[in-house]
């Protein structure tokens, strides 16, 4: 289930004064299991992006393809396309709206058609999976504190089972236990369904921890591509498009610049004491 | 999508009539409608013809937009021209088919009928295009000022119609973000009868009030952590203060009145082409 961009272009408000250039040729290819990460400055285009990849916004010019269909072509079953492709959008607890927290996660399986059963089923499942506690099963989702709030919206994405999931700034706005706790239930669940994971982000030191590859925007323009090591390399061109590598990243080309020998390509914490470990042996 | 819906449209640029006092607006274009409607000969319409097109022509707004602008009123102008067109009796009769015979007076009253609202809207318009909201309730706070003394809250009135003003794009942008994000849990808001599409409304609505309330909220608190208490004692930082330009449109305007009035009330040869 993969999916491939080809020369997708999108504009806001063609023709006004308020016209402005959103993304400008961009192709890429996500294969099915891959879990991504999309960086970019604000107003980079990374959520429009993203809201191409289920249909939701449509490219004026260029082709995307999902299993290898053109997902513009005519006949082709959008609904079906975004229970596959689940979008959880940023600050998504503002979309809650049932009387509680089960009913909201059951809405997306019940426009997918199943039964009230099998709502339930799924909501159930949708609702383990981001380790939201079953005592609050039946509570309104508007009493809930921020945290709780966004795994249920999660949720809201999960229990349709798609094979995709895109979340566009999981932990904007929550404190850093809030931030960790969900991307590492997030990567629990890369790990155990085997689905897509594109999760969008503006902070490398969140994203580089997890993901295997990392898309950075600029300016509506693909600007890297490639896995964190590779990326994290051209750190002081990321700075100047207003991004930073990971603090590690800095040490280790420093240490290397003052004569150690290393290779300068850690990522994360750990993997930065034991190169360095190792350059002492 | 939604946010293609453009209410006070506000076209940005550098022109003389954007930097004009808000309040020359306001009372130049109420000016401007009255006088659509004390005169009604050919030479009056082309007097205003003019008077729009410079200052449409001076405000650099592009004529397609001031057009757009006129969509929404096509079928009222339509009903309009045609019952004019039938109803109206009097004059040499130029056509008649069946039951309807067109007049000579049919024919101007809906001709000058259908000019008369589409200056009307237009007049208007160009006011919103050239005053961001903002501006525009500083100008009517202002020109509305002696009002306080009868007791009318005239500075919280603007205070509430700014805050309004203000609103409008950003709940529409939430009403875009909320649907697009029910759209990808499966929402469908385009098939099924009334009552389908009504009950798709709730997962829209209610997280739309939801929001709403809560920015009223924050915005409530962080107004009075700036000890926000009302109008009074309050001071402005660009006080409105009229300056030559705007002594100039108003001399305009005035002329332009006065050369209206003239024609309304006195000129009574009646420049009619048939």
């Amino acid at each position: 289930m993969s999916i491939t961009l080809e020369h997708v272009k999108y504009i806001y408000s063609p023709g006004t004064a308020y016209e402005k250039q959103a993304l400008r040729d961009v192709s890429l290819e996500i294969p099915q299991g891959q879990f991504v990460g999309i960086i970019g400055h604000t107003g980079s285009g990374k959520s429009t992006l993203i809201q191409h990849l289920n249909g939701l916004m449509k490219a004026p010019s260029g082709k995307i393809l999902y299993d290898g269909k053109n997902i513009y072509e005519e006949s082709y079953d959008m609904r079906g396309l975004r229970s596959q492709v689940g979008l959880v959008f940023q600050y998504p607890e503002h979309q809650l709206f049932e009387v509680d927290v089960l009913s909201d996660v059951c809405f997306g399986p019940k426009n997918q058609g199943l039964s009230q059963e099998e709502c339930e089923a799924r909501a159930k499942e949708a609702l383990a999976l981001v380790g939201f506690p079953e005592k609050y099963y039946k509570q309104s989702p508007f009493e809930l504190s921020g945290g709780q709030k966004r795994r249920v919206a999660i949720a809201g994405v999960l229990a349709m089972r798609p094979k995709v999931l895109v979340l566009d700034e999981p932990t904007a706005g929550l404190d850093p236990k809030g931030r960790d706790e969900i991307l590492d239930q997030v990567e629990r669940l890369h790990k155990e369904t085997g689905m897509t994971v594109i999760l969008v982000s503006h902070s490398m030191e969140d994203v580089a921890r997890y993901v295997e590859r990392i898309i950075v925007m600029n300016h509506g323009e693909k600007m890297l591509d490639g896995t964190p090591q590779e990326v994290f390399r051209y750190y002081k061109e990321l700075e100047q498009v207003g991004l930073a590598a990971p603090q590690v990243t800095y040490v280790m080309h420093e240490l290397k610049e003052r004569g150690f020998d290393l290779s300068p390509d850690a990522t994360t914490i750990k993997e930065a004491a034991d190169e360095i470990m190792r350059s002492f042996q | 999508m939604i946010r293609d819906i453009t209410i006070g449209q506000y076209y940005p640029a550098e022109s003389r009539i954007h930097r004009l006092d808000p309040r020359v607006k306001i009372v130049c274009t109420l000016f401007f409608l009255v006088s659509l409607f004390i005169q009604n000969s050919l030479l009056g319409y082309v007097i205003a013809t003019v008077f729009l097109g410079a200052v449409i022509w001076l405000s650099k707004v592009p004529l397609k937009y001031i057009v757009k602008g006129l969509k929404p009123i096509v079928i009222l102008l339509l009903f309009t021209v045609v019952m004019n067109l039938f109803l109206t009796q009097g004059g040499k009769i130029l056509a008649r088919f069946w039951i309807f015979t067109i007049t000579e007076n049919g024919l101007r009253t809906s001709v000058f009928m259908a000019v008369r609202l589409m200056y009307l809207v237009a007049g208007s318009s160009i006011m919103t295009f050239t005053t961001s909201p903002n501006s525009l309730t500083d100008g009517l706070e202002k020109l509305l000022h002696p009002l306080n003394r009868l007791n009318v809250p005239v500075h919280e009135v603007a205070m509430m119609m700014s805050i309004a003003l203000r609103f409008i794009p950003i709940l529409l942008e939430e009403t875009d973000k909320i649907m697009k994000a029910q759209m990808a849990r499966g929402a469908d808001f385009e098939s099924g009868n009334i009552i389908q599409r009504a009950k798709a409304m709730i997962p829209i609505l209610v997280p739309l009030f939801v929001s709403a309330f809560r920015r009223a909220n924050d915005l409530a608190m962080a107004m009075e952590a700036r000890c926000y208490h009302g109008g009074e004692g309050r001071t402005k930082m660009k006080p409105l203060k009229y300056k030559a330009g705007d002594r100039v449109a108003y001399i305009v305007t005035l002329v332009y009145m006065v050369l209206i009035f003239v024609i309304g009330r006195f000129v009574d040869f009646r420049l009619w082409i048939f």
